[in-house]
């Protein structure tokens, strides 16, 4: 039956025939939530009612005029510069393990393996290692610098620093293997010329690693900020946002489950995915490519 | 070539057959037992309910084990209902999703944050208030235009949880009834220095909310929370009870009469801590305690007191646990009634499991209360709101963001208290003030 059809349009049926499926599918389970979070974030949906009333751009103006709203983004600041410090460790072991080392796979999977965790296990692995003499105090009695231990989430100067800390190792395996990925793909040959012309690993790195990845680094750097700007599940599981810990994304699920606010929670949702496509497009200013 | 693709059109049309084929037998496997079940009904009119019935339950611990044991012993007075059960984790996070189909089972618990007046939207009247009052306690919290729609699955009472050697040991010998006898028995336990005086299970979060249970216990009267709570603009101002019941929680942090590091506490560990006498005491319901003397050494040491108080009359409150409702769009309404009765009735539940008193009138109290018995703790229900202000606390809480019954604010004093917050109780309390009194404006104005 097929047959008698042209070569373009059975070309055509096939491509509608094989992306109709994977459409439907994000179309019903990303796009169509997203609208419907739209619409919610112009009314005072509590969640379960079944009716609810349109009140405009209420929401917005309480999440804009009200400054509790606004203020846990200061701790998004610290998830930020963690992200800075979880690209250059990473970038620091993808260069190293990308050359020729000794048990070079057993670090690979070291170093990859707590991305796999799941992050509940994580929040509770950090919980007793954060513990007043947990895990990283007894660590540091043994080697005498117990005179350094802190209330690493009593702290409110320092629960932000272990946080973040914990979203690094977290994260960076995800990092790390991105930017092995990338390295991998740069040919012996090049390394090869520039022995011979004299260049040593920081030269090799500084010259050809990192001109060669560049794209990959701005990947990740995206990547790392949008997920700086959400931070979630760490804080979420270890502190649920008290003693200063809160952050936006955490408010968010406060709003909508806890007070039952629905609406509003739903415009903050929409501000934070606006927040994020401005920094995208901002980085992507600051760093233009060159032609 | 040509064979080939005859070979696979044949194929395709066996398979496509094949499942239909599939289909159809598991329709006929479906209908059977429903039809089944539907003649048992016209036959045994006269006997009771039968179908089939999906019970919706928190107590992910015990579905597998205890509930089955209850399934059969329901069976045996009522042998053509068919009980399933399914146990959410998260029972609060998870069902307000359902509730927005019409799958949430045929019985379950109504969730606490659906308000009073949106429970007929999904809820089926269990029958008149005044009728049923004659045989249950604490219909009131769940009745809508004088229709019942949930019993409770058992009535708690809220108060201190302690191991009473840990305060025998300190010198401190009889309970402490006032503020001042508590903290000065919390000092005495510190001084001792082998305990941690009051445990407040800061990092789980939701063990804080269980002191504003004790509310009425520190105003002394059972008209406060529901009635005259919505009429004040000053509800968390000094001399009021919001204010003197977290002060308790301020002075201790202040003090350090609490745990030295509440951001790495553990729920589970401290009811081993207090079972074995290295936590004094911790503000519980009266569910917690069968939970503690399971794990201590010596069941005697665990005992319960009402929250200390200035008021002149010591109150004990009583408030309900999670009550069972019926479904609205439940097809086995009568199967599920006879569930409800038998589990709050016969079961064993509410005492043994839920750790409380039962709903039914003229129940016998439990081991626990006995000690009360001739004392001047009374045990009473709160006043319920008047009329047209049912749900109005919960309401002006909503909006306020202030979150009575959610840990943030109690977390919040504790951080000021132990100076993690540059706030004093005073601002506090000035700040959930005035957030509430501009809440109960705008919904008493609505």
């Amino acid at each position: 039956m097929l047959n008698n059809l042209s070569y373009k349009t059975q070309r055509k049926i096939i491509i509608f025939a094989f992306s109709l499926i994977p459409v439907a599918l994000l179309f019903t389970f990303a796009y169509l939530p997203v609208f419907n979070m739209f619409k919610y974030s112009f009314t005072d949906w509590n969640g379960y009612s079944k009716s609810y009333d349109y009140v405009g751009f209420e929401n917005y103006k309480t999440i804009f005029t009200d400054s509790k709203y606004f203020t846990v983004f200061k701790v998004s600041l610290y998830y930020f510069i963690g992200s800075f410090a979880q690209m250059a460790v990473a970038l620091y072991f993808a260069t190293v393990l990308s050359s020729n080392v000794r048990f070079k796979n057993f670090f690979k999977g070291v170093l990859f393996f707590p991305y796999l965790l799941n992050g509940v296990a994580i929040g509770f692995i950090f919980l007793f290692f954060f513990r007043p003499d947990g895990t990283l105090d007894t660590l540091m009695q043994s080697v005498g610098l117990g005179a350094y231990t802190q209330g690493w989430l009593l702290n409110p100067a320092i629960i932000n620093i272990s946080l973040a800390g914990a979203s690094l190792w977290r994260y960076m395996g995800f990092n790390f293997i991105i930017f092995l990925g990338a390295i991998s793909s740069i040919g012996k040959d090049v390394y090869e010329a520039a022995a011979i012309d004299g260049a040593n690993r920081w030269h090799q790195f500084r010259h050809i690693i990192l001109p060669s990845i560049k794209s990959i680094v701005q990947l990740n750097l995206i990547l790392a900020i949008s997920g700086a700007i959400s931070a979630f599940d760490i804080p979420y599981i270890m502190t649920g946002g008290s003693n200063g810990s809160n952050t936006f994304v955490i408010q968010t699920v406060t709003t909508a489950f806890k007070y039952n606010k629905l609406g509003l929670a739903s415009a903050m949702a929409v501000v934070l995915l606006f927040i994020v496509i401005i920094v995208t497009l901002l980085q992507r200013l600051f760093i233009k490519e060159e032609k | 070539m040509k064979t080939n693709k005859a070979f696979i059109s044949l194929m395709s049309v066996a398979l496509v057959g094949s499942m239909l084929a599939g289909c159809s037998k598991d329709n006929a496997a479906n209908n059977a037992p429903n039809q089944g079940a539907e003649n048992g009904q016209a036959e045994n009119a006269a006997k009771g309910p039968s179908g089939e019935i999906t019970v919706l339950t928190q107590r992910t611990d015990i579905v597998d084990t205890v509930f089955k044991a209850y399934a059969d012993e329901f069976n045996k007075t009522y042998p053509d209902v068919k009980v399933n059960f399914q146990a959410l984790s998260d029972y609060e996070g998870q069902i307000t999703v359902r509730m927005n189909s019409d799958d949430y089972g045929d019985v379950l618990l109504v969730p606490t944050s659906i308000p009073l007046a949106d429970t007929p939207e999904f809820f089926e009247p269990l029958g008149d208030l005044a009728e049923m009052s004659k045989e249950y306690i604490g219909l009131e919290e769940r009745a809508v235009d004088g229709k019942a729609y949930g019993i409770p699955i058992a009535v708690n009472f809220s108060g201190v949880l302690y191991n009473k050697k840990v305060f025998n040991d300190a010198g401190v010998t009889k309970a402490p009834r006032t503020i001042d006898e508590f903290m000065s028995a919390l000092r005495a336990i510190k001084d001792k220095g082998d305990a941690t005086p009051l445990y407040t299970n800061y990092a789980d979060g939701w063990p804080l909310t269980q002191w504003e249970a004790v509310l009425t216990t520190v105003a002394g009267k059972v008209d406060y929370v529901n009635v005259d709570q919505p009429n004040t603009d000053e509800n968390f101002v000094s001399g009021k009870p919001h204010y003197e019941l977290y002060k308790v929680m301020y002075d201790a942090a202040k003090e350090g009469l609490i745990e030295k590091d509440p951001t790495t506490t553990n729920w589970e560990a401290s009811k081993a801590d207090i079972a074995n006498g290295k936590i004094g005491a911790m503000v519980l319901g009266s569910w917690a305690i069968g939970q503690v003397q399971a794990l201590a050494p010596n069941k005697d040491d665990i005992a319960y007191m009402p929250f200390p108080t200035n008021a002149s009359e010591i109150i004990m409150p009583l408030a309900d646990d999670y009550t069972l409702g019926i479904n609205k769009n439940s097809d086995n309404k009568e199967a599920a009634r006879a569930w409800i009765d038998w589990f709050v009735k016969e079961s064993g539940y509410p005492t043994e499991q839920a750790g409380g008193m039962s709903p039914v009138i003229g129940a016998p109290l439990p081991e626990t209360l006995k000690q009360f018995e001739g004392t001047d703790v009374k045990f009473e229900l709160q006043t319920p709101a008047k009329a047209g202000q049912e749900g109005l606390v919960d309401k002006i809480d909503k909006d306020a963001e202030i979150g009575l019954w959610q840990p943030e604010f109690k977390k919040r004093i504790i951080e000021a208290g132990i100076g993690n917050l540059d706030e004093s109780y005073d601002d506090i309390m000035k700040d959930l003030n005035d957030a509430w009194v501009k809440s109960r404006a705008k919904v008493s104005g609505k």
